[in-house]
């Protein structure tokens, strides 16, 4: 196939992805739009099949690898539970990570496949390229490692911060760009080496002091990094169906941590530069004297929700944990039939990652026009009988927006205190992720079940 | 005077980043987490650039160092494209209106 065909067969794949993430802009039309990005991938594949035109011994064993490669795809994608999903998408970004990173070395080591020139000759632009893709690769792969282990639980969620740490960063990052302009220099296969290897460690040191409910932040970030190193190596190849998805992807993931940052009224330098919890100890342990809570069980809670005429749900990272999502929807059903309206309000970000929430409700059979975001239902909670909090804390606390003291101030929050009663499922009053007592628990309307999320929705159920 | 290819490149990724600006501000936030996992799937596409690697040099030299590094790249840009896609299928078949 001529050069010019197949650059085309590569726009039409670019158009294909972009279709593919036009179609999210609602449920009905998504499935489709995946069609479409499936489509874009298979003419990709076959294009650079039919393009390099060698259909013989090697062809077999690309074959075999992608389908070894397939099989462990497809299996992984049937088994995950979809509370896992947050390491999931961790783990597939540190994959594209790496898989950037080996196609830069390989065509470090052989550019005259690639038409880039040959060993110790490669062209300038050509240099630049593999190294900003296989750098940003390699952030990204040990970045999404880091950020896998910390959301999996192997590693602890807390933030990891020691005494320079940013100034570490900022000298291994002009580290980076001081080697990468000597690479263009000398070609040195050692320095190519030497900027991977340095990478690897800026990725693990940027995420290390990131705490867990940052998560979302991070996540996309590094969702973003992937489409950059995707980007850099589609330059290198001179693909454009690489360039329109690296420019596609990075956006993506750039918004997505805005959007993130933006629900937690941070910037994003807040985020990466270290987590809440190392600065804000000191006005957690300030506020720790008694204060009286109302204490109530199941049966209150069951009692308090069928005589009401709208309840009003707020699910928060405790409801993954406690994979509280099926009795939720079974408590929700038995409300209904008592002619209860009931309805689901979304912080952004709520759980771990983007949309995570709502993920877990539609696993759950929870149709998603009962599902809120935030700016769509907060008036609605001066109306509602009853707010019903599961697995949520910060995201509900009224003190961001009356102490401009409190570290969490402006950040917006589900106005839950407005409703005429709250019940707050939580097993203990210990503080959420920003180490801030939530005054939510002491008000006159609010009643404490203090269980397990999902143990007390079951129970509710049963009293229901 | 000729203009350098490189340009054209530059000019389809900074267009592509603007398309993407647009078309992911429009994305329903309730979709946020398929959003990531298809992004996923799609930045998988540089499976082509390990396929060139892999197939490069003669055929019957084919596990020199870059093409064992193209075959390696090609196992986890599998592994992504079917598990990022096929998730995502999962995912959105769960989106349901409600029954009237």
């Amino acid at each position: 196939m001529s050069a010019n065909l197949s650059s085309l067969f590569y726009l039409l794949s670019g158009i294909l992805f972009i279709l593919a993430l036009r179609g999210l802009s609602s449920p009905e039309t998504s499935r489709r739009g995946n069609y479409f990005g499936i489509a874009g991938m298979a003419i990709s594949i076959i294009v650079t099949f039919l393009t390099l035109g060698n259909f013989g011994f090697g062809f077999v064993y690309v074959l075999i690898f992608l389908l070894v490669g397939g099989s462990i795809g497809a299996y992984i994608a049937f088994k995950i539970p979809m509370t896992a999903m947050p390491e999931l998408v961790a783990g597939f970004h540190s994959l594209v990570g790496l898989a950037a990173v080996f196609v830069a070395i390989s065509a470090f080591l052989k550019p005259e496949a690639f038409n880039l020139g040959v060993v110790g000759d490669i062209k300038l632009a050509s240099l630049i390229e593999m190294s900003l893709g296989a750098a940003i690769g390699a952030i990204t792969f040990s970045g999404s490692i880091i950020a896998f282990l910390k959301l999996r639980g192997i590693m602890s969620g807390a933030p990891v911060s020691f005494k320079g740490q940013h100034f570490l960063n900022l000298s291994l990052g002009i580290l980076i760009v001081f080697l990468i302009y000597y690479l263009c220099i000398s070609q040195l296969p050692n320095i190519f080496w030497s900027i991977i290897i340095i990478s690897f460690l800026v990725g693990v040191l940027l995420i290390i002091p990131i705490g867990g409910a940052d998560m979302p932040v991070v996540i996309s970030m590094l969702n973003s990094y992937s489409g950059w190193a995707a980007a850099g190596i589609g330059f290198t190849l001179e693909n454009s169906a690489l360039i329109i998805t690296g420019a596609l992807v990075g956006s993506s993931g750039a918004i997505l941590s805005y959007i993130m940052c933006k629900g937690m009224n941070r910037s994003f330098f807040n985020v990466i530069l270290g987590g809440w919890g190392a600065t804000d100890q000191s006005t957690s342990s300030k506020s720790q004297e008694q204060k009286p809570v109302k204490n109530g069980n199941a049966d209150d809670a069951a009692f308090l929700m069928k005589n009401a005429s709208s309840v009003i749900i707020v699910p928060g990272y405790g409801m993954a944990v406690a994979q509280a999502q099926h009795a939720l929807r079974e408590m929700v059903d038995a409300l209904k039939k008592n002619g209860v309206k009931v309805s689901y309000a979304i912080h952004p970000v709520a759980g771990r990652m983007p949309g995570h929430m709502n993920v877990l409700l539609a696993e759950a059979n929870v149709p998603y026009d009962e599902v809120f975001e935030l700016e769509d239902i907060n008036n609605d909670f001066a109306n509602c009988d009853v707010a019903y909090v599961i697995g949520a804390n910060d995201v509900t606390n009224p003190i961001a927006k009356s102490d401009p003291q409190s570290p969490i101030y402006g950040m917006p929050v589900l106005d839950v205190e407005k409703s005429k009663s709250v019940l707050f499922v939580k097993r203990s009053l210990s503080p959420g992720y920003a180490g801030i007592d939530n005054d939510l628990f002491y008000r006159d309307n609010t009643l404490m079940l203090f269980a397990d999320a999902k143990k007390m929705t079951e129970e509710i159920v049963k009293s229901l | 005077m000729e203009i350098d290819p490189f340009i054209f490149r530059l000019s389809i990724f900074i267009l592509s980043i603007f398309v993407g600006y647009y078309v992911v501000w429009s994305v329903t936030p309730s979709l946020h987490t398929p959003l990531m996992s298809v992004t996923n799937a799609i930045s998988s596409v540089i499976i082509v650039g390990a396929i060139i690697a892999a197939l490069s040099g003669s055929s019957f030299n084919i596990f020199e160092t870059s093409n064992i590094f193209g075959f390696l790249a090609i196992i986890l840009a599998a592994v992504n494209i079917f598990g990022g896609f096929l998730v995502t299928q999962r995912m959105l078949q769960m989106y349901k209106k409600k029954k009237k």
